[in-house]
């Protein structure tokens, strides 16, 4: 099936959670990656239910910070 | 890396207009020259730490991608301290892919470096002013 990931048309695997794809694309610290699926931020712990289905769009960026000291 | 002179002043200024506070935002641009600045809303409205708030990063990354440049970079500001990594933005610089600009405001010189961060290990990265 296709995704849209990060602004590009992808082939994916029919049916796959959204934690395998997270795998598979080798994301480094994905627990500091926000996600946003059809323009929609997910919740931390609502990604593990999350099922793609065609055409969905995902936008996946880490977290920013840092500090002085 | 390659700033127009006109960005890196835009970068001072945002880090003079939110002194003491942290300044930070992103920096996009092509082929490793970059065409804009887009501040950020420093969430933790702090003179030690920022961080950007995620609704408006997943805004500019795609107003980015409308203009057709990429985000090549984040920036930040020192109000007081140098303009070279601390632990904390070590410890933070999860994407390798991005450059991190820090702009030092201390003891009056203002200063702007760029870093690149992979895990623990810090390169200096020259930026050229065009």
């Amino acid at each position: 099936m296709k995704l849209k990931i990060n602004g590009k048309t992808e082939d994916a695997t029919e049916g796959i959670r959204l934690t395998d794809l997270i795998v598979q694309r080798g994301v480094e610290s994905p627990e500091m990656v926000s996600i946003e699926l059809n323009g929609e931020i997910l919740e931390k712990d609502g990604i593990d239910a999350v099922i793609l289905k065609e055409n969905d769009e995902l936008e996946f960026l880490y977290f920013m910070g840092g500090g002085a000291k | 890396m390659k700033i127009p002179k006109q960005i890196i002043d835009e970068l001072i200024s945002h880090a003079i207009a939110e002194a003491p506070l942290e300044a930070c935002g992103y920096l996009a641009g092509k082929d490793g020259t970059i065409t804009k600045a887009y501040k950020m809303t420093n969430t933790d409205q702090s003179n030690i730490h920022f961080s950007f708030a995620p609704e408006e990063q997943f805004r500019v990354v795609k107003a980015a991608r409308k203009e057709g440049t990429d985000l090549i970079a984040v920036y930040h500001s020192h109000p007081e301290t140098p303009a070279r990594p601390s632990k904390e933005d070590i410890r933070l610089a999860h994407d390798p892919c991005v450059s991190y600009v820090i702009v030092s405001l201390a003891e009056g010189n203002n200063v702007i470096k760029s870093f690149k961060i992979n895990g623990e290990t810090v390169a200096v990265e020259p930026i050229e002013i065009i």
